[in-house]
Parts: structure tokens; C-alpha cells; sequence
């Protein structure tokens, strides 16, 4: 390499490390911020005490412990729902060349655009009549039909080679069990893929859980963060940091330990 | 197997996704279409059909061309930047250089977060006189300033904060767009001497015009889905000048029990969202054929 | 073995069906009621813990509180709650919801449910004042629970440190201006004075119009935002800040004030009295609280919740939350919450308890709000009071900022304002 090209390189791998030091920057900050008292944090005492009390503080001011348990229930409600629906919709569209196939395929590409916060007002007149308001499953029952787990599946169904669904039919396997003898196992990055993308936007959401849940029993971390930094009551900035810190602590650190699954999960699903 | 055997079979495979999309996607939208149509039911006043009473005074309200400009100042502020710096992010962890894992995950890690939380941290640093931000202007001996209650710097100072949560999400997708691009062209592109510059703008860019568009439309999708840091930060003041239509929407329906203007509103948001899409489609799909 | 596995069968069975018919038997009335916070400390758990003396001496009732955020919140939370199928059958609530509840026929007023003459006696043994937002048509729909004046924070040894005397604090507007010029530092690390504009602008511009000698509206039809004092009290308002620079220019979040306060950013401030224990604990300078000035007199609006009844309840549950609500709003227990908060007391009787009369002879600033009750006024409420009232905040956010005049922004909100209430008339 030229010397010229050298110092290119070195510049941008300078470059590089500095806009990655902005990025991670402000997550840095509220994680020393929760770790000492709120007049530390603002006045920037780097070498000031370590304090866990903004943690029990935040613990003690609002249910975490509650929160994190009906965020897990409800991902845990919402994935595996809409990979078995999508999964049967992607057969039927694959497989079976069904009259109106088309229509009703462009109809379900409308969610990738029209997602249910748009409509909030409508879908939660339609939940208070099926009197789930305030429930986990019907914070979840909007999102269970995810037209992009369909269309993703629809595309890695499509790549299987006729002469496998061929060949198992000739070992005298039905309709069902061709789709999973033979479909799922051979869409595995797809299902993974979309699952972690699934997961991180529902573990995130904010605005539909907001209007849904009422009591605390319902209440996800997301929704149990914002009213608890709401703007009125003035929460001091540590013990804001450390609450936020608990609410993402889950995802993030599932992410910071899987980190190559969830990119390469996200790039799979661009790449679709 | 029967042709009809297998038409209902396909329909019944496909019937709950139907179900659901039906009753949360179309049936809504329906409903929602004709309650703008209609006036709000009140103890005091029956209901009673208004046509379109609820757009005109949708286009005569001076609060919905706030919300309606501040989106579109959002969208021109958030897209092309975090598009761009994501390109730039892409190209950096394509490389094999040290550290790349860490800058990956540097990169990347804002767009783990839930957005209220990013508003959390975010508010600190633009607190007036305490706030982070201005403790550092300070240090370098300029004046702070308050950048959520002053109307001129409250959307910049939300489009960096935006900006700096999407640009991760994007890299990715162009990442897996770089890494479909034969290591061959670059190979062959030096061969000719050509300059990076010239590389990346005459030969990655143009391919990786599908991926452009696909972080378009979602990057001008979610510019519109995007209001949960409002709640925090600024419920939209100060006097409207971060307000922006979902949160809008929101407030009409929630706040003031408004469903026949909230109603208007969201057939109004979702025209622009499918006439946009629609037009970024045909536009940029026209120019990735041609290649 | 047969015979002992029957045994143990026998015995199950005989537990089972005691333990159901003594649950029967003791058939709790459950209660859900939300509540809001609009100041800092620690309150959600100051209502758990009179929600829990509750409970324990009504053994046959079981509450639920659930805190839902700020005051709009909680609105919000209460009424979806009532369309869905898990409604609350009591609620704190803003004071000024008053006429969109009872549009919506949500709640009952307590002259309905009321039964004994003592009953009908402790409706009138709350403050005048505090009642006043509660009572419309002729009823009482809303029973004072933490309710409060606006007050202002001083800080001793700013003051001290100014050359002033700490113990008179600027009783006129005059005043005000005088000393809170001499307070703002040229550095621009201490300010004199912060007037919030964020959250609740629209209950700080009501106290400067009471000052002026108006009040917000007339009724709850008919707003009196044009009125030359009106208009008058928000340029002072915007003065403080482009005139006198006594004040930051532009808006004021309501948050963030407390600690501005507490970090000696501001020698005064003007806020919620519910702030006191909180300012009180945290304050590591000697600090004052007083009555705010008078432009040609004095005044405040009164701010806070009231604990409402909804209608969709049986005879039960409101015998259930009348029992809740005369035990929270009982003198002893109002005290208490007094004291842990700052908010007001809300009897006279409250005051009279010994929790309450020994803690305001050692702190003096805890009776600052009730007295000021002799100059205090409603808060603003109207018909659709929650738009009305944006509009309002929205123009004083538009005048603070500069991008309208005081004078524009309030004719325009004015006629806003008529085109939503004519109907009503």
C-alpha cells in the first residue's frame, strides 16, 4: 500500500472510531448516569461514588419486575401466533393456486403499510366489543397476521424444489405433513430471522400497548417507562437513567450476546 | 387432487391470516372512513351524517398544517441523512478492519432500544442549562439554549435524536445489499484505476438501488409511525411546533373524544402514506430495471 | 392405603367447600379506581400506604389504585377503562373534568348518593373554594382529594446573598420585578424568577389574570380570553422574560423546574404546593415559600384532583367508594397526606388535627396554600374543556415564544373557543 493510501485508511479508520464514539455516546452516559446519584450526573463527577439506590429507587417507584413478565408474555404470545398463521397463509400461496390467489395476496400486502397503530382508533373500538381491552392477547391480536412474515415466507417457500414436495408425496405423506416435514425445516434462517425481528419490535412498542393497557397487570416495560418519566412529575435524572436501563436491559442484552444472529436475522430479512 | 379440493384447501389455510388482516386492516379502515363522515355522539347532541364537514375543517385548521409540515420536515430531515450515514456505516463494516465487531455493534445498538427510551436519555442531553448539551457549549464558552422549547430548534434537535436511532437499522439492510455486489467489480474497478468515489457512486450506488428503496419506503413509513418520544419530550409544543399527525390523531380521539376528526385525519394519513408509497414504487422501480 | 388416600379425599373436599362458602360469605366488593400524579416524590407510594390502612380495616372491600400518569392520562385511562369491560368505579380525577364527564354521563353526583343528614353534613365540610370546580348544576360531582394553589419558592440564601430580606418576599408585581432583577446574575447561572409553561401553562396564566383582577371564564360556556386585563397579564408574563430579563425567554418546561430550583438555577419559582416535601427533603439551602404577589390583588386558581363516582356502579360499589373516599379525605388521613406531599389539606378540620397543627407551627410553609384560599379562584373549566384548553396553552406558548403577539394569540384562541362552546349555549 502507498504511503498516501496509508494515511487514507488510517484517517477513515479514525473516522470510523469516532462516529461510532457519537453513536455510542449517549447509551454510555444514561448507564454511568444510573450508576451514581442524580447531582453526580449532571455535574459530570467522573470519580464520584457508584450507587446502586437509583435502581432501588426505580424498582421501588413502579412495578419493573411486573412490567418485564407481561413484555415477556406478550412477545411470547405474539411470535409464535404469527409464525404458525403465516406459515399455513405462505403454504396456501405457494402451494395451492386457489381462485382469487392474487387479490388476496396484494390485499395482505396492504398491512406492510397500513400497520394497526395507524388505525388505533378503529382497532380499539373493535378490541372494547370483543372486551379484550386491557388484555395481553388483545394488545398482541392486531399484529398476529404480519403481512411481512407472510410475504418472507411466501419468498423462502417458494425457492423449495418441487422434487422434494414430490418426493415426499410419493412416501405417502399429506398435505400437512408436506408443510412440515418438508417446507419448515428447509425455511429455518427465515423463522429465525423473522423472530428477531418480531421480537425486538414488539419487545419496543409503544403507542398500541399504551392505549390498551390500563392496569399494571397489562402494563409492558415500554408503556410502565413512559408514564414513569412522565414529563409532570419531574423524576430525577438518574433514577430515570436507571429505569431505562432495566427496561432495555432484556433485549439489549440478548442482542449484545447474539449480536452476529440478530444482524445477519435483519440483513436476511432486507435481502427478502 | 381435485382442483376444488384444492381451492379450499387454500382458502382454508389461509383463512385465519385472512380473518385477522380483515378485522384488523380493512375492516378498519372501512369504518374509520365512514366515521369521519358522521358527527361524534354526545350525551348533550344525537349523531347525525356531517359528509365532509370533518375535512373542512380539517383544511381549515391551522393545527393540522402544522402537523402536516412537521412531518414532512421530519421525513426531508430523518430519510436522506440517516440513508446516508447508514451507506457510510455499511461501507465501514464491510471491511475487514479492526474492531469491526465493536463498530458494528456501536452502530447498531440505538436501534435495539424502544424509542421512549432513546426520548429519555435524548431529553437529558437537550435539558436547558443542565442539560448535557449545553454543559458542553458551555464549556467551550457558547451560550445553551433550549432545544425543545424553542419552536425553530425543537424538530432539528428531534431529527438528530431520529437520526441517530434509524441510521443503524438502515446499515443493515445495506450490508446485505453491499454483500450481493461480486467482490469481482471492485477488483476489476481498481484494475482501471478508477477512484473509490467513483467506484461507490458509478457502480455500488446504482446497485444497490433496490435496497435504497426498500429503506425508503420504510424509512418514510416509520417518519409517519414514529411519535412515541412526543410523549415524553414535548406533547407536541411548545404551541404545536413538534406536533405530528399520529400523535395529532391521538390526541383528538383520546384527549378530546373527537372520533369523527380523528377519524378525518387518519383517512387523510393513510391517502398520503399509499399515494407516497405508491410513488416511490413506480418511480424507483422503473430505475432499478434498467440496469 | 385405600382407605387412608379416601380419608384424605374426604378431608380435601370438606376444606374445599368450607373455604368456598366462607369466601361467599365474605363476598368483597372490589374496587378499581385510578389516580394521577402531576408532582415529584415518592406518591404512589403515599396513596398505597392509606389505600392499605383502608383495607385493613374494611376487610370486605378490596381496592385496587392504579396510578396512570399525569392528569390527562388518567382521564383518558378512566374512560377507555369505562368502555371496555374492566371498568373503574371511581376515579381521581382533574377537577376541571367536571363537564366533559358529565357530558359523557360518566359519573353521578354525590347528592345522589348520599344517604344520612352526616352524610349530607361532610359534603359541606370541605373548603368553599376547593368545592367550587366540583359543582355544576346545582350538584357536587367531585370531592376534593389532593388539591392545591400555586405558591412561590424562594431561596433564603439567594436572597441573603442579594442583599434582600429574606423574610419579606415581593408581595406586588412591583416587588416582584425588583427583586427578581436583583437576583438574576449577569453570568446567567442564576435566574430570579421561572414561571413554568409546559404542562399546565393555562393554571400559571390564571393565576396572572386573577392578579389582574379576571378569571379565565365566566362560565362553562363562555371563555373571557380578550379581556384588555387578560391580555394585559400574559405581556406581563412575556415581559418578565424580553423586558426584564428576569426570566429565561421562551418556554419553561414544568419538569425540569424543581430541580432548576433545587441546583440554584432560579432564586424563585412559581409552582404546584405539591411539590413542597419533595422540595423540602431535597433542598440543601434555606428556602421560603409565599403567597404569590398581587397585581391589583392577589390570587391564585385552586389545582389538582377530586375523587369522582362513576355511573355505570351498583348500590354496593358506591356505598364501597363512598366508604374509600370519606376514609382518604378524613382529617386525620388528609393530614397525613399533607404532610408527605405538600398538597393542601382539604377540611378546616384538617387542620385542626395534631399531625397537621404541629407540623405547620414547625414548618410555616405548609399553611401557605391554605391561606392563600382567601384569594384563590376556580380553575379554568369549560365544555370540551381538554381542547379548549390546548388552544389556550398553545397561544401562551405562541406568546412566550415570540411568534405571536399576547394580543393575537388570545383574540384568536378567544374565537376558537366561541366556535366550540356556542353550541353549548
Amino acid at each position: 500500500m502507498t504511503y498516501r493510501n496509508r494515511i487514507q485508511t488510517s484517517v477513515e479508520l479514525i473516522g470510523a472510531y469516532i462516529l461510532a464514539g457519537f453513536w455510542i455516546l449517549p447509551l454510555l452516559y444514561a448507564f454511568w448516569a444510573a450508576f451514581h446519584s442524580s447531582s453526580d450526573a449532571m455535574h459530570f463527577d467522573i470519580f464520584s461514588p457508584l450507587t446502586l439506590d437509583n435502581f432501588r429507587e426505580a424498582w421501588s417507584q413502579a412495578p419493573f419486575a411486573r412490567f418485564s413478565l407481561n413484555t415477556f408474555l406478550l412477545v411470547s404470545f405474539i411470535l409464535p401466533a404469527q409464525l404458525l398463521i403465516s406459515t399455513l397463509a405462505a403454504y396456501a400461496f405457494v402451494r395451492f393456486k386457489f381462485t382469487g390467489a392474487n387479490v388476496a395476496f396484494a390485499l395482505v400486502l396492504v398491512q406492510l403499510m397500513i400497520t394497526p397503530e395507524i388505525l388505533i382508533v378503529q382497532n380499539y373500538v373493535t378490541l372494547s366489543k370483543l372486551n379484550l381491552v386491557d388484555t395481553i392477547s388483545g394488545m398482541g391480536l392486531p399484529y398476529i397476521a404480519s403481512a411481512f412474515c407472510i410475504f418472507l415466507l411466501r419468498q423462502a417457500f417458494k425457492s423449495i424444489p418441487k422434487e422434494l414436495e414430490d418426493a415426499a408425496e410419493l412416501e405417502g405423506c399429506g398435505t400437512m405433513s408436506i408443510l412440515w416435514k418438508v417446507y419448515v425445516p428447509l425455511a429455518t434462517p427465515t423463522y429465525i430471522a423473522f423472530s428477531l425481528v418480531s421480537v425486538s419490535h414488539h419487545w419496543n412498542n409503544f403507542l398500541w400497548p399504551l392505549i390498551i393497557s390500563n392496569s399494571v397487570e397489562t402494563r409492558p416495560l415500554t408503556v410502565g417507562l413512559g408514564i414513569f418519566a412522565a414529563p409532570e412529575s419531574g423524576v430525577e435524572w438518574s433514577i430515570l437513567s436507571a429505569a431505562t436501563l432495566m427496561s432495555v436491559a432484556p433485549l439489549l442484552i440478548a442482542f449484545l450476546i447474539f449480536q452476529k444472529q440478530f444482524v445477519q436475522s435483519f440483513m436476511q430479512a432486507g435481502i427478502k | 387432487m381435485k382442483d376444488s379440493t384444492r381451492n379450499f384447501q387454500g382458502w382454508l389455510l389461509f383463512a385465519p391470516a385472512a380473518i385477522l388482516l380483515l378485522a384488523f386492516t380493512h375492516y378498519p379502515t372501512i369504518t374509520t372512513f365512514i366515521h369521519s363522515l358522521y358527527t361524534n355522539k354526545s350525551f348533550i347532541r344525537p349523531r347525525r351524517f356531517s359528509g365532509i364537514e370533518s375535512y373542512e375543517s380539517m383544511f381549515s385548521d391551522p393545527v393540522f398544517f402544522k402537523v402536516f409540515v412537521n412531518n414532512m420536515w421530519l421525513a426531508l430531515g430523518t430519510i436522506p441523512t440517516s440513508i446516508g450515514i447508514a451507506i457510510i456505516m455499511a461501507l465501514i463494516v464491510n471491511k475487514a478492519i479492526p474492531g469491526r465487531g465493536f463498530l458494528r455493534m456501536a452502530y447498531f445498538t440505538p436501534t435495539m432500544l424502544p424509542m421512549i427510551a432513546v426520548a429519555n436519555i435524548w431529553l437529558f442531553f437537550y435539558a436547558p442549562d443542565i442539560g448535557l448539551i449545553d454543559k458542553v457549549l458551555e464549556i467551550f464558552g457558547f451560550e445553551g439554549n433550549n432545544w425543545l422549547g424553542n419552536p425553530s430548534t425543537v424538530l432539528p434537535s428531534i431529527i438528530v435524536m431520529t437520526v441517530w436511532k434509524e441510521a443503524g437499522f438502515f446499515m443493515v439492510f445495506y450490508l446485505a445489499g453491499l454483500q450481493t455486489i461480486s467482490p469481482e467489480l471492485e477488483e476489476a474497478s481498481k484494475l482501471e484505476g478508477s477512484s473509490r468515489w467513483n467506484y461507490f457512486w458509478r457502480i455500488q450506488f446504482p446497485l444497490l438501488l433496490p435496497t435504497t428503496l426498500f429503506v425508503l419506503i420504510n424509512a418514510f413509513l416509520n417518519s409517519f409511525k414514529l411519535v412515541d418520544h412526543l410523549f415524553v419530550l414535548t406533547k407536541g409544543g411548545p404551541d404545536n411546533a413538534s406536533n405530528l399527525i399520529l400523535y395529532y390523531i391521538y390526541e383528538t380521539a383520546f384527549s378530546f373524544l373527537d372520533i369523527s376528526y380523528a377519524s378525518a385525519l387518519t383517512i387523510f394519513l393513510l391517502t398520503l402514506l399509499a399515494l407516497t408509497a405508491l410513488a416511490q414504487f413506480f418511480f424507483l422501480d422503473r430505475r432499478t430495471h434498467y440496469r | 392405603m385405600k382407605k387412608m388416600f379416601t380419608k384424605i379425599s374426604y378431608c380435601l373436599t370438606v376444606a374445599l367447600g368450607i373455604s368456598m362458602i366462607s369466601s361467599a360469605a365474605i363476598a368483597k366488593t372490589e374496587l378499581t379506581m385510578y389516580y394521577p400524579i402531576a408532582v415529584g416524590g415518592k406518591l404512589t407510594q403515599a396513596v398505597d400506604s392509606i389505600v392499605a390502612d383502608f383495607m385493613s380495616e374494611n376487610p370486605d372491600i378490596e381496592v385496587n389504585a392504579i396510578y396512570a400518569g399525569n392528569y390527562d392520562d388518567t382521564r383518558i385511562k378512566a374512560l377507555a377503562a369505562l368502555e371496555s369491560g374492566k371498568p373503574a368505579q371511581l376515579s381521581v380525577m382533574f377537577s376541571i373534568d367536571v363537564h366533559e364527564l358529565r357530558e359523557l354521563d360518566a359519573i353521578v353526583p354525590f347528592d345522589d348518593v348520599v344517604s344520612t343528614s352526616e352524610e349530607k353534613a361532610w359534603l359541606n365540610s370541605f373548603y368553599p373554594s376547593l368545592m367550587e370546580n366540583g359543582i355544576a348544576a346545582g350538584k357536587t360531582w367531585g370531592i376534593p382529594f389532593q388539591r392545591s394553589t400555586i405558591v412561590m419558592y424562594y431561596n433564603k440564601d439567594a436572597y441573603r446573598e442579594a442583599g434582600l430580606d429574606p423574610e419579606t418576599p415581593p408581595a406586588t408585581w412591583g416587588g416582584l420585578i425588583a427583586a427578581a432583577k436583583a437576583l438574576t446574575k449577569d453570568d446567567g447561572s442564576q435566574w430570579g424568577l421561572m414561571i413554568p409553561s409546559t404542562g399546565y401553562p393555562y393554571w400559571m396564566f390564571g393565576a396572572l389574570a386573577m392578579q389582574n383582577g379576571q378569571t379565565l371564564m365566566t362560565s362553562g360556556d363562555k371563555t373571557n380570553f380578550d379581556h384588555p386585563d387578560v391580555v394585559a397579564a400574559l405581556e406581563l408574563w412575556k415581559a418578565f422574560g424580553s423586558e426584564h430579563k428576569i426570566m429565561p425567554e421562551g418556554t419553561i418546561e414544568w419538569g425540569t423546574l424543581r430541580q432548576n430550583f433545587l441546583e440554584g438555577k432560579t432564586a424563585m419559582m412559581w409552582h404546584s404546593t405539591g411539590n413542597l416535601t419533595t422540595v423540602k427533603k431535597n433542598a440543601n439551602f434555606d428556602f421560603g415559600v409565599a403567597m404569590l404577589p398581587a397585581g391589583k390583588r392577589r390570587g391564585t386558581p385552586t389545582g389538582g384532583g377530586n375523587f369522582y363516582i362513576f355511573k355505570d356502579t351498583s348500590a354496593e360499589e358506591r356505598e364501597a367508594s363512598m366508604k374509600l373516599i370519606k376514609f382518604m379525605t378524613a382529617p386525620e388521613n388528609s393530614a397525613k397526606w399533607s404532610v408527605a406531599t405538600g398538597y393542601m389539606g382539604v377540611s378546616p378540620d384538617a387542620y385542626k388535627t395534631d399531625t397537621l397543627s404541629s407540623y405547620v407551627k414547625e414548618f410555616p410553609p405548609a399553611a401557605v396554600a391554605r391561606d392563600q384560599l382567601a384569594y384563590a379562584t376556580a380553575e379554568f373549566s369549560t365544555y370540551q374543556t381538554s381542547r379548549v384548553k390546548k388552544g389556550l396553552n398553545d397561544a401562551i406558548q405562541a406568546a412566550l415564544v415570540g411568534s405571536k403577539t399576547p394580543k393575537e394569540a388570545l383574540s384568536e384562541v378567544q374565537a376558537a373557543a366561541e366556535r366550540i362552546l356556542k353550541p353549548y349555549r
